[in-house]
């Protein structure tokens, strides 16, 4: 194997900044600076979301300036002339070196998805200022670091996938850990994103018709592209987006038409219409539902993102919601449990850091990745993009009336079901509305009701209506809020599809080991009984969810946070133990640090919902209370009954040995990585890396999306240059 | 000003084509012809169908995220 010392430094070799490039570098930082400024000096008068977006895009410029690029050529040590498994293993199909702007497109669209979305307008509850810099500094120092890390060590392994990775570099022990966890954690992730659908179409016609009408859409796509033409994705995508804003315009007639009441369902049959879907669309074949949807998903999310961008930018809304809410320090917010440390950083999970990501690092895109150099602009700037995501979603629910958000994202069980209990609750919060306004925000939309419409999905919705509304007019304001909640509805149930077969193939492989016909993952009852458990295990929580007189998802959001962030935990052990591995101890505080902190968080987090005395926020505090109340015979608000009583105690139950079970499981993880850096710093005879060799590389690409003068001028002198640039 | 018109639209006809994977058959015969000259070359609808069944067999591939 060779080492790459004497072929690195930086890109040009040493140099000067010219006089230009300082003062443009000034002018970024000082544009970001302000903006920090404003936001973190201005109390008690509007703020407009301008400054938020300065103080995201002028930050995101300097750390992918100079952060990332140290990381990039001084940690890494990047090697252009270093092939890539794409270039080394070209298949033709999985394994081809793809543009690097395609492949900008192919993974932002695969990392993004309802969690940044989601996540951030929960975390709104204690004001738009933590959020925010949680969401950028995260990303700088932790989110994007891990994508970047992951996706450079995947790529000198063949894109070997992140579970893989920990069982070769850690241990079979701490393998299996992560595999578990991942397992778990997969299960989680669709439970409770399958929530966050139920409390945006529960009892609202026009939703649930048109996503609805997204099966028949997709059936219609993918035999277009199995029978009459093959392969033609962008004309057959396009007719689907089509038939899609027809379905959303159609919605609006069935719901006004006597059909209305056929497409109003109750929470608890949705729960079982989304699992009835789930399991049909992961036993069918790939090309009939979960290809096609995917294609309309990857449309939708692409083109929503970016209207959402020039909304926000055009409009520049006020911020009405406060900048640090009371919730942050008293820690009895609604909307989740718990004080802002470690809660916050747990409920925007994927806007800054994801363990999600390193799925997606490792995996797919090393294995399309051109160049080495270019990890920094897939795995940094794809996660940059994610963040700046996050920041919409924040902007979208800092700029609604604080009095409508709090009434939209608390369980029914404290504000009531009526306007005129939700107004006077929420009063005695501090926010004002009056029961007129509640009501009117509602039939805005053309909705029932907005009460209780937790998960984050409607308030978002709510948002994005109002900022495309001060473009296009007040008249569409109904239609963009069902259009936001199509465009969610969308990618969570295409993620529930295809996470459903993930889940399933993991399944497949383990019990295999007992029973062999199950490895085939052809064979049709082992498919149908695998798919059958994994669609039950979060078809489970879902059920719990709903019916969960404390709130569905005041109970499960913090899992699904805590299990995204101990993934990331696990990605960031890998990143640190292959760092110490491959020489480049004194760089291993890059992932280091941010390992540090998320497990000092996630564990807190995990600690205090296991063990905190607070009933609120400990899971078997909860459950002793009720319990209690149960042995006395007596039924403790906001349960109505004693069955309540029961589900409370059971749901607690479950949830408090999870989130233990979980924490002990990523404790292994890092106690494993841990004794294998330090049987490397002491022993490195002792320790294997499997890298794969140096072959030279024959492609020319550039690092960055724009090229440098000498890239250019390298590629006119090669041949075989990429099209099209 | 033509020149640079019809330079866009041809990035972008591109772009999208890359984007949506549609270019993907045009790449595997290429691959095959120049890497593997002997083999033969499947028609546009045996490729998809391979395509799609590889993920079926490996629903990690192309995996999206939360």
């Amino acid at each position: 194997m060779r080492t790459d010392s004497h072929r690195t430094a930086s890109p040009q070799g040493p140099r000067k900044a010219s006089p230009q490039t300082i003062v443009i570098w000034t002018l970024v930082a000082l544009v970001g600076a302000t903006g920090w400024s404003v936001l973190a000096l201005s109390r008690g008068e509007d703020v407009s979301a301008a400054w938020m977006v300065a103080a995201a895009l002028g930050s995101y410029a300097i750390a992918y300036r100079f952060y990332a690029k140290f990381i990039a050529y001084k940690v890494l040590k990047v090697d252009k002339t270093r092939a890539t498994p794409a270039e080394r293993l070209n298949n033709g199909i999985d394994f081809h070196p793809t543009d690097r702007r395609v492949l900008l497109g192919h993974h932002f669209a695969a990392i993004a998805g309802a969690g940044p979305l989601v996540g951030p307008v929960l975390a709104a509850q204690m004001g738009y200022l933590p959020g925010t810099i949680w969401i950028i500094v995260g990303v700088i120092f932790a989110g994007a670091v891990q994508d970047m890390v992951v996706l450079f060590f995947s790529t000198r392994r063949d894109g070997r996938s992140l579970g893989q990775m920990a069982r070769e570099e850690i241990g079979p022990f701490g393998g299996a850990a992560a595999l578990l966890a991942a397992f778990a954690i997969m299960i989680i992730l669709l439970g409770v994103l399958a929530l966050v659908i139920v409390n945006a179409l529960a009892e609202s016609p026009w939703g649930t018709f048109s996503i609805a009408m997204t099966i028949p859409i997709a059936l219609l796509m993918g035999f277009y592209l199995r029978v009459l033409r093959p392969g033609r994705v962008a004309e057959v995508s396009l007719i689907g987006v089509a038939l899609l804003l027809l379905a959303l315009v159609a919605g609006r007639w069935v719901a006004e038409s006597s059909w209305a009441d056929t497409f109003t369902l109750a929470p608890s049959t949705l729960v079982i219409w989304l699992v009835a879907y789930g399991f049909i669309a992961s036993i069918l074949p790939v090309w009939m539902l979960l290809a096609p949807r995917d294609y309309l998903s990857t449309f939708m999310k692409i083109g929503t993102i970016g209207l959402l961008a020039i909304g926000v930018v055009v409009a520049l809304p006020t911020l009405k919601m406060d900048a640090v809410t009371d919730f942050a320090g008293r820690g009895d917010g609604p909307v989740f449990a718990g004080s802002l440390f470690p809660f916050v950083f747990i409920t925007i999970a994927c806007g800054a850091l994801s363990g999600f990501h390193s799925l997606i690092s490792s995996g797919t895109t090393p294995k399309m990745i051109q160049k080495e150099t270019q990890v920094r602009m897939i795995g940094y700037g794809s996660m940059l993009m994610e963040s700046s995501v996050a920041v919409m979603a924040l902007v979208a629910a800092s700029i609604i009336d604080p009095g409508l958000y709090f009434a939209m994202n608390a369980p029914a069980g404290v504000i009531g079901d009526s306007v005129q209990s939700a107004s006077q609750v929420v009063g005695s919060w501090g926010y004002q509305i009056s029961p007129a306004d509640l009501a009117a925000a509602a039939q805005n939309v053309e909705e029932s009701s907005l009460l209780s419409r937790t998960g984050g999905a409607p308030t978002l919705a709510i948002g994005i209506s109002d900022i495309f509304s001060e473009v296009t007019g007040d008249s569409l304001r109904a239609f963009w809020y069902h259009f936001a909640i199509m465009f969610e509805a969308l990618f969570i149930l295409t993620a529930l599809d295809a996470g459903t077969r993930v889940g399933r193939f993991m399944l497949q492989d383990t019990l295999g080991n007992l029973y062999k016909p199950f490895k085939n993952v052809s064979w049709k009852p082992g498919l149908v009984i695998t798919s059958g458990i994994v669609c039950g295990l979060w078809g489970y929580f879902l059920w719990v969810g709903v019916h969960e007189p404390l709130g569905g998802i005041n109970q499960l959001f913090p899992i699904f946070g805590i299990s995204n962030q101990l993934l990331a935990a696990v990605a960031l052990a890998v990143c640190t133990t292959l760092l110490v591995k491959s020489g480049r101890l004194k760089w291993a505080w890059i992932t280091g640090i941010p390992l540090a902190w998320d497990a000092t968080v996630t564990l807190t987090a995990s600690w205090q919902k296991v063990f905190s005395s607070d009933p609120r926020v400990g899971f078997f505090k909860q459950r002793s209370v009720y319990q209690d109340g149960i042995d006395r015979g007596e039924v403790l608000a906001p349960a109505k009954n004693m069955d309540d009583m029961h589900t409370i105690v059971t749901n607690s139950t479950v949830d408090g040995v999870l989130s233990a079970v979980l924490a002990l499981l990523i404790v292994v993880v890092i106690v494993d990585a841990t004794r294998v850096c330090i049987r490397h710093v002491r022993r490195p005879a002792l320790s294997t890396l499997s890298e794969a060799p140096y072959v030279e590389s024959k492609i020319v690409a550039p690092a960055g999306l724009i090229p440098t003068k000498a890239e250019k001028e390298e590629a006119r002198d090669a041949v075989g240059a990429s099209p099209g640039s | 000003m033509r020149l640079a018109l019809h330079r866009a639209v041809r990035g972008v006809r591109w772009y999208v084509r890359e984007f949506t994977d549609e270019s993907a058959y045009d790449r595997y015969v290429a691959h095959v012809r120049k890497d593997h000259p002997d083999a033969a070359v499947p028609s546009r609808r045996e490729f998809e169908r391979m395509r799609t069944d590889r993920q079926e067999k490996d629903p990690r591939q192309g995996f999206r995220c939360c």
